[in-house]
């Protein structure tokens, strides 16, 4: 149905989740139409992305400009192109479930605040729409800080100790590394090049090839940008996402799969190939030393997580460990790992959210947090244990989960390099998240000691049916991996 | 009447508040007084804003008192620049004032507000008055009439350290008119023109001023530094900024709003002619190390006072010595002395206004309801008074700089200004203290909102609507602004491109 | 430097000096009146700067003598070039150790139909530094009029007028509100 022209479509996303806010703080009174004006909005959001990626992966390149009424010099500008409608998809698509699950959690917990709660979940979308489709560093700089402040509500929403002390760190961590890092970065890039426009084959290759930049300014500029991104929580700046646990669950879910991490790895992503370039990164090893650092988050990540017992926690080091794939699909800088790196955006957010949504669902179930109370819980909730394994499976990177064709891909660009460490970091990775996952389910199915098997009892109705669905989409995904694959391409040529 | 009001602009903004003080205290009666000094605040904005079309659509406006041309005769001179400051200037008087009845009543005995309107519109009348002049002594005369009544206004506070704030002020900032006071002389002796303009053109003909060599007199040296220690006072730069704290701490939380919004910017608009329109950016940038002294001393004080706001129990003082901060931010921007730079400069003086008055608004709300300026009596305020301390949050993020408000975009340009004058770690140490701010506004946040209620803040209500909305209005400005800035940001790099080039004066 | 030029100087000695003392008072002295009284010595030394700028040698009172005037009747005696000779005069003080030289002043008498030789020599002292200092000493009389007043309510509320003890007074209350 084309009653919208692709600009009204960009207009109309960034519109609707804005409009959601309002509907959201008028209805405050009255629960059942505020959940209800959310829902409607974010469906027919997601609708009209879906519109929008028929045109986006039809080759064309739809853009809004709204000039420079905010600050001289700097357009506030969005184009849509593969990548961001990637993001843009899964952020829609998941907005949409995630809603679902907050109400079935948020009621089923008897939370309070939950108006300010919804509130900050649309204004958190907006922000993540404008960053999705924005055009140039500037845009996506300003969208990225009104998302940081946008989800610190949420994150400190019980408004106790424990809250106030993780919504610090969040908040410290995530202001620091962008106002610091990622703020002074993008105006280095606005001195060397004059420009911030997001542009096919980067930016920046020009005033290296005159000389303007050394290898060295261009490898810390990089850094830069990887640290200053702090959302895409590489290590040392990791520590804001699991003190963002804090956080009820649909919040981790957001926060872990569709929104605030996404975001982070989006726009390290579009430096890499679109301020950058993939061609500069490898011709001059601009990224050689953040394969490293992307290499040992993996890692020391996947080690940290399985000594976790808190399952929250466990599936914070998780994500960090899963972002950092995608940190090193854009440092090994080839086709293959910038393509894997994309993909996994995807993968990662609906195995992630699954995952996530289990972790709620166990707790307003069962009231557990703790991954050794669950043994034999699988008895009283078996759809979500089984969720779970599934989710597991793509996020491990074994068919028939969708993660699957992203880590290989991956490591096809890290065999490219032939650095055979990085390959080995893949493989180890990989027999890591087998031990701090694959136990859990298989516990929980498994007969507690001495004790009865539980009967059925699982979590609210609106919990369970979202979590059903996330984890048949991780499957889903794994056959419709070559179309994704084939939607990307344009971005690497 | 159109045009006899368009032609006499320039002296209305002046003569009508002016005229309204002593008529104020004549009349006597606290609610005639109070709605003459709203008639006439508000009538003074709608003037202002006159004069800002017409300065944009016209080109400057120039001015003759009493017929008598420059540079005998006293001229004003509204370009860009002024017409800007303005603007904003008596913008804010104007709600303070609106916001003012119910804070005023609480802090300030009844039978003294039929005094205390003529004080506030004399300060009104002496930050016009420096803004529009373009005679230097007409600048020292006008800033001794804002500093006066700003010292009695001052004094009006609650406790007894408030005349001692105002005494303290006074000694200070007498010194620092004292010295604006022999720096005019010296430069009188110089060119024997108190004309702004005439005194560049003097001082260009005589050759002080000129190609690489400095073959001038010493005695524009030491006029040069006695205007600049003198405006430094007044700025509340670091050394000189010991006053401030006091001041406005103690002050009414009225006095506090306005004269925090407006002072330290006109006093730094003086600065700005002064080494812009008279001495030229060549001679104090080139010849003399201006740049380098304003931007070290301005790093200096925007550490050091930031820190000094995280450690503050008051939350006046707190904002107070963030105030210091900011102005070492505007000071920043003009020692770039270029476009984008002085643009941040005085883009950061109309953003600054609009954070800190719409941020000490809103302590005048807690004040009011809380009766307290201490911290530990906000706790929990965030409960009892949640419009207030949303407006707290809003505000805040302005002075921290976060996009969507105005606070980031006088922050991007300075860096953009910076970084184009390879600055980088002029750059990097201004972007590492602004996450000080963080430190000092979310403690404030934290304690509002996390902490269990406090006494005081279990009995709180909200704040009356009428101070409510004008404190959202200049709030609600702060984000407007941060969207939206072709009348700020806009207009600010107008004055800069007019400063720079020479056309103004 | 001659001895010549730092006597003829002695003007910008005297003012240096008060205003050296003026200032070392506002800072070194306790006493809240002292400091006033200081900052009153301080303005003056500015006063007499100007003063003394504006004094020509062998300047006379800024008058205009009857005749003068009266055979610029005619012209609606707007004395410009009288100004405007004072202002030249004015300028030429900018090197202040030199003595300033005489400046002889024609006054151009267009006198219509009189053809009187009313070519007087007359040199004027600048009247506008004076001008300029009334306006200062109104100032400085307001300030000290509001310091004084300040003080008497400082010294009602606390007590005393000296800065130290005013100072530990605070103290003491800092102290015992932290206390409580």
């Amino acid at each position: 149905m084309n009653i919208f022209s692709p600009e009204a479509m960009i207009q109309l996303s960034l519109a609707l989740p804005a409009l959601a806010i309002l509907l959201v703080l008028l209805t405050g009174r009255f629960p059942n139409v505020r959940e209800a004006c959310t829902l409607v909005v974010a469906t027919i959001l997601f609708l009209i992305n879906c519109d929008l990626a028929s045109y986006v992966f039809a080759g064309e390149r739809p853009s809004w400009n709204l000039g420079q009424m905010m600050m001289p010099g700097f357009d506030i500008a969005f184009t849509v192109e593969p990548l961001g409608m990637l993001f843009a998809l899964v952020a829609s698509g998941l907005w949409v479930l995630t809603t679902v699950y907050a109400i079935g959690y948020m009621r089923g917990h008897h939370e309070k605040n939950q108006t300010r709660f919804f509130a900050c979940f649309a204004a958190a979308i907006f922000a993540a729409m404008a960053a999705a489709f924005s055009a140039n560093l500037f845009t996506l700089f300003v969208m990225y800080e009104v998302m940081t402040i946008s989800t610190y509500p949420l994150v400190t929403h019980h408004g106790d100790e424990k809250a106030k002390r993780g919504g610090r760190v969040y908040l410290g961590i995530l202001l620091s590394t962008s106002v610091a890092f990622f703020m002074f970065a993008i105006a280095w890039t606005w001195k060397i090049s004059a420009t911030l426009t997001f542009r096919q084959g980067g930016i920046l290759s020009e005033a290296f090839s005159n000389g303007e930049v050394s290898e060295l300014q261009l490898a810390i500029l990089l850094g830069l940008f990887a640290f200053g991104i702090g959302k895409a929580a590489l290590m040392p700046f990791h520590r804001w996402l699991p003190a963002a646990m804090v956080a009820p669950t649909p919040v981790s879910a957001l926060l872990h799969a569709v929104a605030v991490v996404k975001v982070g790895v989006f726009s390290l992503l579009k430096v890499a190939i679109y301020i950058f370039g993939l061609d500069l990164i490898n011709d001059t090893g601009a990224g050689e030393w953040l394969c490293y650092v992307a290499a040992a988050t993996i890692l020391l990540a996947s080690l940290v997580a399985m000594t976790k017992d808190n399952l929250k926690a466990r599936l914070a080091y998780s994500t960090i460990s899963q972002l950092a794939y995608i940190t090193l699909g854009a440092a090994i800088a080839t086709p293959e790992s910038a393509l894997g790196g994309g993909m996994h955006i995807a993968m990662h957010a609906v195995g992630k959210i699954t995952l996530f949504f289990c972790a709620g669902a166990i707790y307003v179930g069962a009231h557990k947090t703790d991954i050794s109370q669950m043994k034999g819980l699988g008895r009283a909730m078996p759809f979500t244990f089984a969720a779970f394994l599934i989710a597991a499976i793509s996020i491990i990177g074994l068919p028939p989960g969708g993660g699957s064709w992203s880590k290989w891909l991956l490591a096809l660009g890290a065999a490219e390099t032939g650095q055979t460490f990085l390959i080995a970091t893949l493989m180890i990775s990989s027999l890591l998240n087998i031990a701090y996952l694959i136990p859990i389910p298989i516990r929980a199915f498994m007969v507690p000691d001495g004790e009865e098997p539980q009967s059925f009892n699982e979590g609210p109705k609106m919990c369970v049916v979202p979590l059903c669905i996330t984890a048949v989409g991780s499957v889903a995904l794994f056959f419709y991996a070559n179309s994704i694959y084939d939607c990307l391409l344009p971005i690497v040529q | 009447m159109i045009e006899f009001l368009q032609y006499h602009l320039p002296v209305l903004l002046i003569v009508i508040p002016m005229i309204a003080a002593p008529l104020a205290v004549l009349i006597g009666n606290r609610r005639v007084v109070q709605l003459l000094s709203l008639a006439v605040c508000w009538t003074t904005f709608g003037l202002a804003l006159w004069m800002v079309a017409i300065v944009n659509s016209s080109g400057p406006v120039s001015y003759e008192l009493g017929g008598w041309a420059p540079p005998y005769g006293i001229e004003y001179r509204v370009d860009q620049l002024n017409s800007f400051i303005i603007m904003f200037v008596s913008g804010l008087g104007a709600i303070v004032l609106t916001y003012s009845p119910h804070s005023l009543n609480a802090e300030i005995p009844q039978s003294q507000h039929y005094l205390f309107y003529p004080m506030y519109l004399l300060c009104m009348t002496g930050l016009m008055g420096i803004c529009v002049t373009g005679d230097l002594f007409n600048v020292f005369v006008f800033l001794e009439i804002s500093s006066l009544s700003t010292y009695a206004l001052i004094s009006l506070g609650k406790t007894r350290r408030a005349p001692l704030a105002a005494f303290q002020y006074l000694i200070m900032g007498t010194i620092g008119a004292t010295f604006l006071l022999i720096g005019i002389g010296l430069l009188y002796q110089l060119t024997g023109t108190l004309n702004m303009a005439d005194i560049a053109l003097q001082l260009e003909n005589q050759r002080q001023i000129n190609d690489g060599q400095w073959t001038g007199s010493r005695t524009l040296l030491v006029a040069f530094a006695f205007l600049t220690v003198g405006l430094c006072i007044k700025m509340a730069v670091f050394p000189l900024h010991t006053w401030l704290p006091n001041s406005y701490a103690y002050a009414p939380s009225v006095v506090t709003a306005f004269v925090a919004a407006t002072a330290t910017k006109v006093s730094v608009y003086a600065f700005i002619r002064v080494v812009f329109g008279i001495f030229t950016p060549r001679f104090a940038f080139e010849l003399l190390p201006l740049d380098t002294a304003l931007w070290s001393f301005s790093l200096i004080g925007i550490f050091m006072a930031s820190i000094a706001a995280i450690f503050q129990q008051d939350v006046k003082r707190r904002l107070a010595y963030s105030s210091i901060a900011q102005v070492g931010y505007m000071l920043l921007g003009i020692s770039m002395a270029n476009i984008d730079g002085l643009s941040a400069g005085i883009v950061h003086m109309f953003n600054h206004a609009l954070i800190k008055g719409g941020l000490f608004m809103v302590v005048g709300c807690f004040v009011l309801r809380l009766g307290s300026v201490h911290l530990d009596d906000w706790k929990g305020a965030g409960r009892t008074m949640p419009w207030t301390s949303l407006a707290w949050v809003l505000g805040g993020l302005g002075l921290i700089g976060v996009p969507v408000t105005c606070g980031f975009i006088s922050k991007w340009l300075l860096l953009t200004a910076a970084l184009d004058n390879d600055l980088y770690p002029v750059a990097i140490l201004m972007l590492i203290s602004s996450l000080l701010a963080v430190i000092y506004v979310w403690q404030v946040v934290e304690v509002l909102y996390f902490a269990q209620p406090s006494e005081k803040a279990k009995k709180a209500t909200e704040a009356p609507l009428l101070m409510l909305v004008t404190t959202y209005v200049v709030v609600g400005a702060n984000i407007v602004f941060g969207v939206w800035t072709t009348y700020s940001a806009g207009l600010a790099a107008k004055a800069a491109k007019a400063l720079l080039e020479g056309g103004s004066l | 430097m001659t001895l010549d030029e730092v006597f003829g100087l002695y003007n910008y000695w005297v003012v240096i000096c008060l205003m050296m003392t003026g200032f070392y008072i506002v800072i070194a002295r306790k006493n809240m009146i002292k400091t006033v009284i200081g900052l009153n010595i301080f303005q003056t030394s500015v006063v007499l700067l100007y003063i003394t700028m504006g004094k020509v040698t062998g300047g006379t009172a800024p008058i205009i003598p009857p005749e003068i005037a009266a055979a610029q009747n005619d012209h609606h005696g707007h004395v410009d070039e009288h100004v405007q000779h004072i202002e030249q005069t004015t300028e030429q003080l900018q090197h202040a150790h030199e003595a300033v030289s005489e400046t002889v002043h024609e006054v151009a008498s267009e006198t219509a139909g009189h053809g009187a030789e009313l070519s007087a020599e007359l040199i004027y002292s600048n009247p506008l530094p004076s001008v300029l200092m009334l306006t200062a000493i109104v100032v400085g009389i307001a300030t000290t009029a509001l310091a004084l007043a300040l003080i008497v309510r400082i010294g009602e509320d606390y007590g005393t007028v000296e800065e130290d003890e005013i100072q530990s007074i605070n103290r003491q209350e800092r102290r015992n509100k932290r206390a409580s």
